[in-house]
């Protein structure tokens, strides 16, 4: 079965959607994104999305539900890269994407990554300060 | 108002959507459309055809590429000989889903058309039009 996979640096998880996902394919991620968080006892998921040139519905709720089971199983989630024309179309459509962190690219991902682990949560300022 | 291309897509299948979304992008490309209306369709014609799938129980897209002097423009024609649609009203509301989604499906993709018709009888089928013109 296809599938997308999932990368381990350290004590975070890393996936790179780089196809146009059917939405078996997005279900299928966020069973295995739980599933190697707890294998692994991973912290972070980073997500990029810079490939992706549309998020509906589906992959909207998918994210957040990557988001919400994650920090249930004490890992953040920072999605990272989305393209312009996507975050227009997503606030339209009427998508906010509650409880999901958002950073510009990879290297500031990682960076939000790094100081949500290792900062107590009324320190972690959102990654929009130091921009 | 002259139909410059036409193209069908069966919806029967998850991969099927993914295709219309695709051909949905080209037709767009071709018209002319900046990426961020490009963007707009795509993700309307995602969310509708998911709907003709899921809730129509299949169907097909048709695919029209519209020359209107001077405006072009692409319409999208979802049919499904589903169920139907018992309230209309309520399900072009944010919010209501009686399916897996958020409820957004309609609604949302009624904000990013530039028109919208829905054409709905219980145990007959449904019908959505959509257009977006550059």
């Amino acid at each position: 079965m296809e599938r997308i996979p999932i990368l381990r640096m350290g004590e975070y998880l890393l996936v790179t959607i780089q196809v146009d996902m059917h939405d078996q394919l997005a279900l299928t991620l966020q069973d295995d994104l739980t599933a190697a968080i707890t294998r692994y006892g991973a912290h972070g998921v980073l997500i990029d999305i810079s490939s992706l040139e549309m998020v509906d519905s589906f992959i909207g709720r998918m994210i957040s539900n990557i988001a919400n089971m994650s920090r249930i199983l004490d890992a953040e989630t920072v999605v990272v890269g989305m393209q312009p024309a996507v975050a227009i179309t997503l606030v339209e459509l009427g998508l906010s994407l509650p409880g999901v962190r958002t950073a510009l690219n990879v290297d500031r991902g990682m960076r939000l990554l790094g100081a949500l682990r290792h900062a107590s949560p009324a320190e972690v300022a959102d990654d929009r300060s130091e921009a | 108002m002259i139909v410059r291309r036409r193209e069908v897509i069966h919806l029967r299948s998850d991969a099927e959507i993914v295709r219309a979304r695709q051909a949905v992008r080209a037709m767009c490309a071709e018209c002319g459309f900046s990426l961020v209306d490009q963007t707009k369709l795509v993700t309307a014609s995602s969310e509708l055809a998911r709907n003709t799938l899921v809730h129509g129980l299949g169907g097909t897209v048709t695919l029209e590429l519209l020359e209107d002097e001077p405006r072009r423009g692409v319409r999208l024609l979802f049919e499904d000989h589903g169920p139907g649609i018992a309230d209309i009203a309520r399900a072009l509301q944010d919010g209501y889903s009686t399916g897996r989604g958020m409820g957004l499906g309609l609604p949302g993709s009624r904000r990013l058309v530039n028109e919208f018709e829905l054409i709905s009888e219980v145990g007959v089928g449904t019908r959505v039009t959509v257009v977006r013109w550059r």
